[in-house]
């Protein structure tokens, strides 16, 4: 197993429990959370390959995997504050972080 | 070296997944919120460990110290009635756990089936805050700029969002659920 | 001709009146007259005045014209130039073609012209008197006149078609003004009969017509070379064969005549002269005995060069031999029934018909000079008998049965005189009266005619005929004693001035047709004149003469024998009055009334000639039969079939259209609101997905990447896009 396999395989564990956590987990934030450590495992991803992968684009220098990840960070934090502040107004709402009880869009 | 891999990764590796499958199983939020701040340093090691330094502290500094937080400010602002969480798992938990496995599978199998891409070995890139700032001066300029707007936008939106409401909107609002 | 020939110069020196105007202003005579009618049309019934002022001064203004006319010929013939011109102009064009008409001068029509326009001023006048009762007095002048326009435009039409338009028009006057009292159902019957008859002879005639049109692509009587009646034209028809061996020629005559035939009352379209005598007498004298009739006879002088194409030397024609044969037939018929009539004018209606009969043979054996003079000479003492019928008439308060009248001798001097000149005219008292001189010519004609003498013979008869029922009406109306009813006056000057006028003419024309001086002829035929005594020296013409003179005489006495030698006398008990309005048509023998003489001796001879041999029966069992019969067909076939197609298809339709709603409301609507429904439905079961759950999609996205993703490795490891 070369070290990019290995850090793609934890890569791909991370996301896959991340995914776990919010397809199963009844309360909003622990979505959000699940949510958060999907980006992160992409963000591994990408420095793996970054740190593994050809340089030779003339583009960016090389440092277009990294840049990305930057950018993905800074990215993923913001929405993790949108989110928040969504999960709150409802809180503020409906008193409860339930999403089995979020039925309010129902058709 | 364990599998060709070293110790050190091998360690940091298990952290991060310990971290994470703790904050799927723990009850208690907060303790899911804290478990997660573990799965971001184990990650920001597996950075460092990957010769992206700045990333690794950015990660530190953005997801362990803002995120990290911004989740347990959330969780505590969102207990009220009901605290205890009931079951915690919601119905038809196994369909989730089925459908992340077979996406676990599917990565591992393409992950595992594909050729390497290049020798383990290949010599760290040299970069130094000095080449990313004038990066993202240069080549990245429009990003930037992008993503500042972005957070300024985020920023505005969440503060909105997360507003109490006025007093009248409260009453209109207060029977229709 | 031998020596003593010298041309003469006529003596009065005319001075031609500005030739080149008359002749291209000759439609005025026509149409003075026309726009007269149609400004009558316009007054009302109490403007009598004003209507019978215009009429009577466009037919005078006319008959200047005419003379006017009449005068520049009579000058080119007395120079000896051409004395026929025409002016032809295009009236329209069809494609290459053009339709051409035009007016044509010449002698024949230049004598037509003044004659009728001189009968006719003389007759409106007459009528001025003899409608003054009558309160549709304007109407009538208003339908004289056109008339009068459209008879002048006949005569001086170069184009067949402009002339059968003009005859058409003089058709219908003939109608309206037979029909004038349209309130009594005799006369209205009159009419029509009077239309019909007469269009069974146009029908042929413009078959005659177009046949002409298609063979010679022209319909003018003469284009300087070109005209149908020229000979080129001529040459075509001749040679271009028709049926049953006669060429186009002699078929187009026969069809032409056959129009002429139904106008001027040959057998057998004779029918509705007798009928007409319904109209008021100013129109029967105007029309069925000087001129409507006389068109007839004019159109076959008009096309005499057809008819006469292509005589054999020593012989004649097929269409001339026709109608010789065919007038002569007339001529004797006519006289035969005449002899048995009792109604005035009946008996000058029949004479007419004997004497458009014997125009007939006189065009076809001798020419058109024969015919025309007769014609001409005819028209003036016929007018003169009917003008004097009606003034008798009219004396005797509306009395026409002869029976009913007598001795007016004493009481309508007048009257009688000029009566009795027109009596001798007819019958052909010698060598004062013209219809001698004219008749003569005919009978000479037909004597040396070399096809048959059988014309000659019966125009004999009819001769002597003529003569006998001449003087029996005369006997029966002013001979005698008086046996009708009321007293008898004579007619004011307003009526009797005319017949003066037209006594005169029926005397003094006679000078212009004697062999010694044939004026007439040459005029006509614009030859060269001379005074030629020895002409009564010709071989066979003065014991034709006297044989002629003789059978008139034996006529005129066996009429006197018979009628007026013992006074008439109604029998005891014999109903005074007769009006013809109670007992309807002539000839019903009324119980215990007078019967003749004639009729004692042979009942049942006389009894076929008072019922005019039958002829009007005959028609109406077999013609009139069939085609009522197939207007009853027609009639059927109209409501039964095609009414029942159209009703069937209406209900075809009706039915289509019900099914179409309920095709609409059952299945398009029916299925139009399923699908509705099943969209609905299908909705609400779509809704019921958005079950509002976010685990839910959340794990459906995951699904969704899985199932892609899979999808994405397995087929770019197929087509070895990935390499695992």
């Amino acid at each position: 197993m070369t070290p990019l396999t290995a850090f793609l395989m934890v890569a791909a564990l991370v996301f896959a429990i991340g995914l776990a956590i919010s397809l199963t987990r009844r309360n909003a934030i622990l979505v959000l959370i699940g949510i958060e450590l999907m980006l992160n495992a992409a963000n591994l991803n990408l420095i793996a390959f970054w740190r593994f992968g050809s340089h030779a684009s003339g583009h960016g220098d090389g440092l277009t995997g990294m840049m990305f990840a930057i950018f993905s960070i800074a990215v993923a934090a913001a929405e993790a504050a949108v989110g928040l502040g969504l999960v709150i107004a409802y809180h503020r709402h409906s008193k409860t972080t339930d999403l089995d009880a979020m039925t309010r869009m129902k058709g | 070296m364990i599998f060709g891999l070293s110790i050190v990764f091998l360690l940091t590796a298990i952290l991060t997944v310990a971290g994470a499958v703790a904050a799927a199983l723990l009850k208690n939020l907060v303790h899911c919120a804290l478990s997660l701040t573990v799965t971001f340093a184990g990650l920001a090691l597996l950075y460092l460990q990957l010769d992206a330094q700045f990333a690794g502290f950015s990660q530190i500094l953005v997801y362990i110290g803002a995120v990290a937080i911004l989740v347990v400010f959330a969780i505590l602002l969102t207990r009220g009635a009901g605290v205890p969480e009931y079951r915690g798992y919601s119905t038809s938990w196994l369909l989730g756990l089925v459908i992340a496995a077979g996406v676990f599978a599917l990565l591992g199998w393409a992950v595992v089936k594909s050729l390497p891409a290049a020798s383990p070995a290949s010599a760290a890139p040299a970069i130094t805050v000095q080449s990313i700032g004038a990066a993202l001066m240069s080549s990245y300029v429009l990003p930037l700029e992008i993503v500042a707007v972005l957070l300024t936008v985020a920023l505005i939106g969440a503060v909105i969002v997360a507003m109490p409401e006025s007093r009248k909107h409260d009453v209109e609002q207060g029977g229709a659920k | 001709m031998s020596a003593g020939v010298q041309s003469l110069m006529l003596a009065q020196e005319i001075t031609p009146v500005a030739p080149a105007w008359i002749i291209s202003n000759l439609w005025l005579i026509p149409a003075i007259p026309m726009l007269a009618a149609g400004l009558i049309a316009l007054l009302k019934q109490p403007q009598r005045k004003i209507a019978a002022g215009l009429a009577i001064g466009a037919l005078g203004l006319s008959l200047l014209l005419a003379i006017a006319a009449f005068a520049h010929v009579l000058s080119a013939w007395s120079h000896g130039a051409a004395t026929r011109e025409v002016v032809n102009f295009n009236w329209f064009d069809l494609g290459s073609t053009h339709l051409q008409m035009g007016w044509v001068l010449d002698p024949l029509a230049a004598t037509m012209l003044v004659m009728v326009t001189f009968v006719g001023s003389l007759i409106f006048i007459y009528s001025t008197g003899y409608m003054a009762h009558d309160e549709n007095f304007t109407r009538f002048f208003c339908f004289l006149s056109l008339f009068a326009g459209a008879m002048l435009g006949v005569l001086i039409a170069n184009s067949l078609l402009l002339l059968f338009m003009c005859w058409e028009i003089v058709g219908l006057t003939s109608y309206l003004l037979i029909g004038f009292w349209y309130h009594k159902p005799s006369a209205a019957a009159a009419a029509k009969k009077a239309f019909l008859t007469t269009r069974i002879g146009d029908i042929f005639f413009l078959l005659g017509i177009v046949w002409l049109f298609a063979q010679t692509g022209t319909l003018l009587f003469y284009d300087h070379g070109a005209g149908s009646m020229e000979s080129s034209a001529l040459a075509v028809l001749l040679s271009q064969p028709a049926a049953l061996g006669l060429t186009a020629a002699g078929a187009i005559g026969l069809l032409i005549f056959a129009g002429a035939a139904g106008k001027s009352g040959q057998l057998p379209l004779h029918v509705w002269l007798p009928d007409a005598m319904e109209g008021p007498t100013p129109v029967s004298a105007l029309i069925h005995a000087a001129t409507m009739v006389a068109a007839g006879v004019y159109l076959v002088a008009r096309v005499y060069p057809l008819m006469s194409a292509g005589a054999a030397p020593g012989g004649s024609t097929v269409s001339l031999t026709v109608i010789a044969w065919v007038g002569a037939l007339t001529a004797l018929f006519g006289a035969l029934v005449a002899v048995a009539q009792n109604d005035i004018k009946r008996i000058l209606a029949y004479s007419t018909v004997s004497q458009l009969g014997y125009m007939m043979v006189g065009l076809a054996v001798g020419g058109v000079a024969v015919g025309m003079f007769h014609l001409i000479t005819h028209a003036f003492f016929k007018a003169l008998l009917f003008l004097g019928a009606g003034s008798v008439i009219h004396g005797c308060h509306e009395e026409q049965d002869i029976r009913r009248m007598g001795g007016l001798r004493s009481t309508m001097p007048a009257t009688f005189l000029t009566y009795s000149v027109g009596m001798l005219a007819l019958s052909g008292f010698p060598i004062f009266f013209s219809g001698f001189w004219s008749k003569d010519a005919i009978i000479g004609a037909a004597h040396s005619w070399p096809v048959s003498e059988g014309p000659f013979v019966l125009l004999l008869i009819g001769a002597l005929l003529t003569a006998f029922y001449m003087a029996r009406q005369v006997s029966y109306v002013f001979l005698g004693t008086w046996r009708g009813h009321g007293h008898a006056h004579e007619s004011p000057a307003v009526m009797t001035v005319p017949l003066s006028i037209l006594a005169i003419f029926a005397i003094g024309l006679g000078v212009l047709g004697t062999p010694a001086w044939p004026w007439f002829t040459s005029f006509i035929e614009s030859k060269a004149l001379s005074i030629d005594m020895q002409a009564f020296g010709e071989p066979g013409l003065l014991p034709l003469m006297s044989f002629a003179i003789l059978l008139v005489f034996i006529g005129l006495g066996a009429g006197w024998w018979l009628y007026a030698r013992i006074p008439l006398k109604l029998p005891a008990g014999a109903p005074a009055h007769h009006h013809r309005e109670e007992h309807g048509d002539e000839p019903r023998h009324l119980s215990g009334d007078m019967t003749d003489v004639l009729e004692d001796f042979a009942p049942t001879p006389w009894k076929w000639l008072a019922n005019r041999l039958y002829f009007d029966e005959l028609y109406a069992a077999t013609v009139l039969r069939w085609y009522a019969a197939l207007a009853w067909l027609s009639d059927w076939l109209d409501r039964r079939v095609w009414g029942g197609i159209v009703a069937a298809v209406a209900l075809g339709f009706r039915g289509l259209g019900r099914f179409n709603k309920s095709m609409d409301s059952q299945w398009i609507d029916g299925t139009f609101d399923k699908g509705c429904e099943e969209l609905v439905t299908g909705g609400g079961m779509l809704a019921w997905l958005q079950a509002g759950r976010a685990p839910g999609y959340l794990r459906a996205l995951g699904l969704g990447v899985l199932v892609l993703a899979g999808l994405a490795l397995v087929i770019g490891a197929a087509t070895g896009q990935v390499r695992l």
